[in-house]
């Protein structure tokens, strides 16, 4: 049995009051990661902009999420901290900063923070393919990973 | 009263009575001593344990030397199943147990473990409504079938099992092997859940083994019951200094057997609030249904008890709408409290085929002798809200 550790303010603040949830209307890029037969999914979607400097940036975030508390706070802060970002930047956002923004997770849910990082790696992953833009390789590669998983998983459950 | 917080998982535990604390109290302080004891400190606290005992066994209907006082119903259902069995494996008898796939982990684990230490095991499979057949039972025993584990109402979905039934069945299997000097069936049924609102009588439902627990009946907890029929051939798994009949030794934890004697005496007065009870529990749920779309009621209508719902909520996941509730002021639980520690769905919700997607949406109500009619209103304002919110930030609508 594994001990559950309290959850910090900060996540019960986001999973009272999430931001950026819901829709976008004609998003430039969805990601959709997770299965709810495991229990969490979530569906990113963002908005394509240039900054000043010509770069790609993260004009508009939203997201979708069925899950438990971490997986609702994972989401809300990862819209948060991306948003204005550069598209290269938000590639390298790894989950730990997810987790620290959110003043830690207990150890069995730091999978939801994972999978926030995925759902936005996805949404990238999904605007450049639709843009015909080259993918880089971490991208490539874990869009990879999470095809696969999804695969098993409806092996599993058949469905 | 407003910002009252409203407890409605009864069936994870109950607050203690005042008349049960009462009772106990003195046993802590004035009156500790060891019931091993021959002097008066000793004879003030035997006495106390005797009357508990009396109690217990008026309650089931049976001796007071066929009650054994454990450190949890847990630890009562590994006496019960790990006691019988012991005696065939040490006989190089290969011993098949008959389980159902909705018992509590306190059947489910033990059953597991044997089957390692070479024990066969028939999980029998509940049908949609959470209730096992009796012929299935009839079907599934064999020749080296001893000991069948039923619980008598489950602890998520509070559906009542038809134990009496198991019983009459039993009674008919072994009276032959008893004339031929085989060994028979023993019957154990964890009556955990089933203890405030079921018939426990012993000899009316036919069983061999039955488990209690205090904390579930408005008693303390760290207090165990497992009645053991006479002349059964059950070994300890604890060894010591030999107390309760050499079934569980360990100095006796008076204070709160005397708290269970008392809390099983004041089942017989709750009676009259059976009713009260059911009829909050379907207000409940009927205004769930009624106020929250595409919420459905999981397990029997009719043969469940009276204060348990489980209802699943497409679209939102149990634990956020736990946590989302908790912070409105309301206490419910996923699967049950275990259950809500891991991360899979509860294996009782998917034994009565709900998928994984259904059965992580689902949330068990249950209520109490405590629980009001207000309470009830504050939770049925609070859970469409609540709903609605989630459901708005899901995906899945």
């Amino acid at each position: 049995m594994i001990k559950r550790t309290p959850y910090t303010k900060k996540v019960l603040e986001h999973f009272q009051n999430p931001h950026n949830y819901g829709k976008i209307k004609n998003p430039d890029g969805i990601g959709k990661v997770g299965n709810i037969q495991c229990g969490d999914v979530m569906y990113l979607y963002i908005k394509i902009d240039k900054n000043k400097k010509g770069e790609e940036t993260i004009k508009e975030v939203k997201f979708e999420t069925y899950g438990c508390l971490a997986a609702i706070a994972s989401s809300s802060i990862i819209t948060d901290l991306i948003k204005g970002k550069t598209i290269a930047q938000a590639i390298d956002f790894n989950r730990q900063k997810v987790v620290d923004s959110l003043g830690g997770l207990p150890p069995i849910k730091l999978h939801c923070s994972v999978l926030a990082v995925d759902a936005l790696l996805e949404a990238i992953h999904n605007y450049l393919t639709k843009n015909k833009k080259p993918i880089p390789v971490k991208l490539k590669e874990r869009h990879k990973e999470i095809e696969k998983a999804k695969k098993e998983i409806k092996k599993r459950y058949k469905d | 009263m407003r910002n009252k917080k409203v407890y409605l998982d009864y069936a994870a535990t109950t607050q203690i009575s005042q008349e049960v604390l009462e009772e106990m109290l003195s046993f802590f302080k004035k009156d500790f001593g060891n019931p091993s004891s021959i002097h008066s400190f000793g004879q003030k606290a035997q006495e106390a344990v005797d009357t508990a005992r009396e109690r217990v066994s008026r309650f089931l209907n049976c001796s007071s030397t066929e009650i054994v006082f454990t450190g949890s119903a847990t630890e009562a259902n590994n006496l019960a199943i790990f006691g019988i069995i012991k005696n065939y494996l040490k006989k190089e008898i290969k011993p098949h147990i008959i389980t159902t796939n909705i018992e509590h982990h306190a059947v489910f684990e033990p059953c597991e473990e044997l089957e390692k230490q070479g024990a066969e095991i028939t999980y029998l499979n509940v049908n949609k409504d959470g209730l096992i057949e009796v012929s299935d039972i009839e079907k599934a025993i064999k020749e080296n079938t001893f000991l069948i584990s039923v619980m008598y109402a489950n602890n998520e979905i509070g559906t009542i099992q038809p134990i009496a039934e198991i019983g009459a069945l039993l009674k008919k299997i072994n009276s032959p092997k008893i004339k031929n000097s085989l060994s028979k069936i023993y019957f154990h049924t964890d009556a955990v859940q089933a203890a405030n609102y079921l018939d426990c009588d012993v000899k009316k439902i036919g069983v061999d083994l039955l488990t209690l627990s205090g904390h579930k009946i408005y008693g303390p907890k760290g207090i165990g019951v497992l009645y053991v029929k006479q002349g059964i051939p059950i070994e300890s798994l604890v060894y010591g200094g030999g107390q309760e009949q050499g079934l569980r030794s360990g100095t006796e934890n008076v204070p709160a057997i005397v708290g269970m004697g008392k809390a099983i005496e004041e089942i017989g007065k709750n009676k009259p609030e059976i009713k009260k009870i059911r009829d909050l529990r379907d207000k409940l749920v009927k205004g769930i249904l009624q106020k929250i779309p595409k919420a459905r009621l999981n397990g029997s209508k009719e043969k469940r008890i009276p204060n348990n719902a489980n209802i699943s909520i497409p679209g939102v996941e149990g634990e956020s709408l736990v946590i989302a509730l908790d912070q409105e002021g309301i206490a419910v639980s996923t699967g049950s409290a275990c259950s809500s520690k891991d991360l899979k769905p509860s294996h009782v919700l998917l034994a009565i085929g709900l998928s994984p997607k259904e059965a992580h949406g689902s949330l068990r109500i249950t209520l109490g002798k405590y629980t009001t009619e207000e309470e009830i209103e504050k939770a049925l304002k609070a859970m469409p809200k609540v709903v609605e919110k989630l459901r708005k930030i899901s995906p899945f609508k």
